[in-house]
Formats: structure tokens, C-alpha cells, sequence
């Protein structure tokens, strides 16, 4: 209990609101990060999964599948924080190129699985189809593949954002601004209070993630995919 | 008048789907091609607009073999009707309809207004134009099938049981207002079948395949009814041929006077 109204309190002081060590400007950088990262992550996974969903033709096809999910499973399993060392001391190209490494490496499975499965599970009678009907494969990929498999990649994009989010708290181990500055700080302070406030604020940046999301399904994805579940 | 001459479909296994296939089928008629599953009567129809390329053997439409022709540039040309329909679920009925001029970059808004007359040309009402297909009944998807086939006029069509997803009365209507939309059109159709009474009804001509890919008998229904080429055909005909065979005349009697009746209203509207 004491550990909340600590954190509560936290929150009611006048300097935390201002400053570059305030909530408003440790917000933006963590925002700032994590955006970064989900850029980088999108391109690099998007494609990817658009492309190998779609071949289903030749040697190529029988292998992009256990590829695609071995390569994910791999990625999952690797520790967070042991990865940002690695990179840090693996890497003397400035200060953000360390802190992306791991976020993206952790968050592409999720966008890649998703979008993959997404579009090998788009009926087959739909590509028949499209192609019967004259669609060249480009055609078929962003005109009916894409948007059809759209509420999965989306799912798969939101997964990686929220871990996006959490993950990049450990930016402050390595010098880096954000959030995880109150969480790290805290700590080496022993002031309970600021870790508690950091950790809810990460928490509250995740669960504005969702409504964000909830918000682009709307915008993205066709009411009639929308209607089939 | 597309041609099929030698026509054989082997798969890298060694399967063979079509097995030197001649067959001429003629412009403006409904051609059906019928037989039990694995007679290759899906992939002869496929063959006609490359989504699948014969072996050996060549496939010509009005003289020119369909190999020299880009398949996308190709497909654009010949209407396109798969059974569940294969309707696209994130686009309204009336932009499915649209696929094809939107595909040869026709404008957007003449290409939606030509959707809407072809709704009424197909017996669907135009309140649905804006629905998505989740929202539409069995029945109602197939038209919208047969209206994105029709929307960019292409002189041939092609249906791979486009009819058979549906139930029994609802086929009987789609049909019938199939055979009244062909008298108005008279497109060259190839439509597959593993229906003989639909083969009966539909056909002007019937290419009965047998299972290994062969053509066991090319006739109009009237000849294949009382004149079957062989035991398999007569098998595959059945007991009913009497039966079949009566009320495929019966219904040519009403269609004729079902026409003479069109006739006279027409003639009244005037």
C-alpha cells in the first residue's frame, strides 16, 4: 500500500512535470526510442513476410516456413539485456544503434510470424481468383493477400510495439534516456517511489499502445474482413 | 471457337489430368464439361485461360494459341466464375464486380455505375451494392460471381461448378435466370459440372470425360441421352436415362413456349 501512495505521491511533485529529467521529456525520448525501433522492425519484417506468404511456388516455399518460424522462435529466446551488452561493446556507432539492436531483434518475430501466416492462411480461392481474373502476383499480394490478412498483421505489429515499449526501459542501463531512467536511477538511489512511478508509466504507454491499435484497425482494415472475425 | 488439339496434362509425378484431348468448342453456345472428380475437366477448363499450361498439345482461341498471348493480359478477356464464388471479403459488391475494369484502368466511377446495371442484369437488388459479401446469402454471392464475370464484357466465360455450392432450389433458379441471361448475351461458355442433370439442362453441347483425363463422348444432349458411346457414358448417364431424356424435352417444349410468351410481350410493349 505504502508503495502506492509513495509512487502517487511521486507523481505530485512539482519537478518531475519539468526539466530533462520530467515525465513530459523521459515520455518523448522513451516514445522516441520505441518508435525507432517499430520503424526499423516494419521494414524489415513487413516485406519479409509479405514476400515469403505469398511464393508458394518451387523449392523456395517448402523451406521459407520452418525458416520463418525456427528463425522467430530463435530470436525469442534470446535474453534481452545480454543482447544490449553485446551490442554495446560489438558496436561504436553512436548511442542509439546499440539500444535499436535489441529492440528490433525482439520485436521482428512477432510482425514476421503474424504477417506470414496472415497471408498463407488467405483462402486459396481467393488467389484463384484474383489471378483468374487477370492480377499480376504483385497485384494479388497488395490487393487481395494484404488486406485480407491485414487484422493478423496488425496483431502481430501491436505484440511487437508493446514489447517495443517494455523492452526499450532498458535503454537506461547503457546510458540512454526514457522511462527506464526513473526505474534504473531509482534503484541506484534506493528511491522506491521513482521506480514505481516509472514502471506505471511504461505500463500506461502500453496500454495507450492498444487503443492507438484499436484505433488503426478501424482506419485499416474493411469492415467485411472486420465482419468475418 | 476454341480448340483444343492433342491436347495432355501430365504433373511432374506422372499423373496425367488430360490425356490428348481434342475438342473444338463452338462460339455463343454453352458448352459443359462434365465427368466423376479426377477426369481432368477442371484442369481442361483452366487450360483456356493459362492457369495452367498444357504438356503438349496446343489451346487456340478463334486460331491463335493462347501461349503467345501475357496470362494476366489474356484472363482480363475471358469472364471467370469459381464455385463458393471467390469473392474478395474486404470489398464492397460492387467494387468485386468492378475487378476487372479497375484492373484495365477504366474509370472508377463509370466502372461502379456498370456494376450497378449489371446487379439488375444478374437479379440482385442494388440496396446490396454497399454490403460486403459475409453479408450476402449463398445464392446472392454466386450472381455477384457471374456479374464480376460479365463486367468488362469479355466474349468468352468460364464456370468451374459455379452452381454447386448451393441448394437444390436455389440452383434451379440460378439456372434458369443463367440460361435467360445467356439468350440475351450469347457468350461462348465452357462450364464444368459433375452434375449430368445440370450438364442436361445448361448444355448445348456435353463433353463427357472419363477418370484418366480422356473424352469419352462429345454430343448435344439429345444424342448423348439416346445414343451413349460406350457402357462408361451409360453408367455415368444412369438408370433414369428414359427419365432424363423425357424431361429434357419437356423443357425444351417450355422454353419455346416460354419464348413465343417473350415474344408477345415484347411485342405488347411496343
Amino acid at each position: 500500500m505504502n508503495a502506492i501512495l509513495g509512487a502517487l505521491e511521486w507523481f505530485t511533485r512539482a519537478q518531475q512535470w519539468s526539466g530533462p529529467d520530467g515525465i513530459p521529456a523521459r515520455l518523448l525520448e522513451h516514445v522516441w526510442y520505441s518508435l525507432l525501433g517499430f520503424a526499423i522492425t516494419v521494414l524489415i519484417a513487413l516485406p519479409a513476410g509479405l514476400v515469403l506468404g505469398h511464393v508458394r511456388r518451387g523449392r523456395l516455399a517448402g523451406l521459407t516456413g520452418f525458416l520463418v518460424t525456427s528463425s522467430a522462435n530463435a530470436a525469442r529466446a534470446l535474453p534481452t539485456l545480454g543482447l544490449l551488452i553485446l551490442a554495446v561493446i560489438l558496436t561504436s556507432a553512436g548511442d542509439l544503434v546499440p539500444i535499436l539492436i535489441p529492440l528490433v531483434v525482439l520485436a521482428v518475430p512477432a510482425v514476421l510470424v503474424n504477417t506470414y501466416a496472415g497471408v498463407r492462411q488467405v483462402e486459396p480461392g481467393l488467389r484463384d481468383a484474383a489471378e483468374g481474373m487477370g492480377m499480376r502476383g504483385p497485384q494479388v499480394l497488395l490487393r487481395v493477400e494484404l488486406p485480407v490478412a491485414m487484422p493478423l498483421i496488425l496483431l502481430g505489429m501491436r505484440t511487437a510495439m508493446i514489447q517495443i515499449i517494455s523492452t526499450a526501459t532498458i535503454a537506461a542501463y547503457v546510458g540512454l534516456g526514457g522511462l527506464g531512467r526513473y526505474i534504473v536511477d531509482g534503484y541506484a538511489r534506493q528511491d522506491y517511489d521513482s521506480m514505481a512511478g516509472g514502471a506505471i508509466l511504461v505500463i500506461v504507454l502500453a496500454v495507450a499502445t492498444q487503443f492507438v491499435f484499436a484505433g488503426v484497425s478501424r482506419l485499416t482494415v474493411s469492415p467485411g474482413v472486420r465482419a468475418r472475425g | 471457337m476454341i480448340t483444343f488439339a492433342g491436347v495432355t496434362k501430365r504433373y511432374p509425378d506422372g499423373t496425367v489430368a488430360v490425356d490428348r484431348l481434342d475438342l473444338q468448342i463452338p462460339t455463343g453456345q454453352i458448352t459443359v464439361l462434365v465427368g466423376p472428380s479426377g477426369c481432368g475437366k477442371t484442369t481442361t477448363l483452366r487450360m483456356i485461360n493459362r492457369m495452367v499450361d498444357p504438356t503438349e498439345g496446343t489451346v487456340a482461341i478463334d486460331g491463335r494459341d493462347v501461349r503467345d498471348i501475357d496470362p494476366p493480359t489474356l484472363r482480363r478477356g475471358i469472364g471467370y466464375v469459381i464455385q463458393q464464388a471467390g469473392l474478395f471479403p474486404h470489398r464492397t459488391i460492387v467494387d468485386n464486380i468492378a475487378t476487372v475494369p479497375f484492373l484495365l484502368g477504366h474509370d472508377k466511377r463509370k466502372a461502379r455505375e456498370r456494376a450497378r446495371e449489371l446487379m439488375d442484369r444478374v437479379g440482385l437488388d442494388r440496396s446490396l451494392a454497399d454490403r460486403y459479401p459475409a453479408q450476402l446469402s449463398g445464392g446472392q454471392q454466386q450472381r455477384v460471381g457471374v456479374a464480376r464475370a460479365l463486367a468488362a464484357d469479355p466474349p468468352i466465360m468460364l464456370m468451374d461448378e459455379p452452381f454447386s455450392a448451393v441448394d437444390p432450389i436455389v440452383r434451379a433458379g440460378l439456372q434458369e435466370e443463367f440460361l435467360r441471361l445467356q439468350a440475351e448475351l450469347e457468350k461462348t461458355i465452357v462450364f464444368v459440372t459433375h452434375d449430368i442433370d445440370e450438364a442436361v439442362r445448361l448444355g448445348h453441347r456435353i463433353a463427357v470425360f472419363a477418370v484418366g483425363g480422356t473424352l469419352a463422348q462429345y454430343a448435344t444432349p439429345d444424342e448423348l441421352l439416346s445414343e451413349p458411346a460406350d457402357d462408361f457414358v451409360r453408367d455415368f448417364l444412369g438408370g433414369s436415362r428414359g427419365i432424363r431424356r423425357l424431361r429434357f424435352f419437356q423443357e425444351l417444349d417450355a422454353e419455346e413456349a416460354g419464348a413465343g410468351t417473350d415474344e408477345a410481350t415484347v411485342a405488347a410493349d411496343r
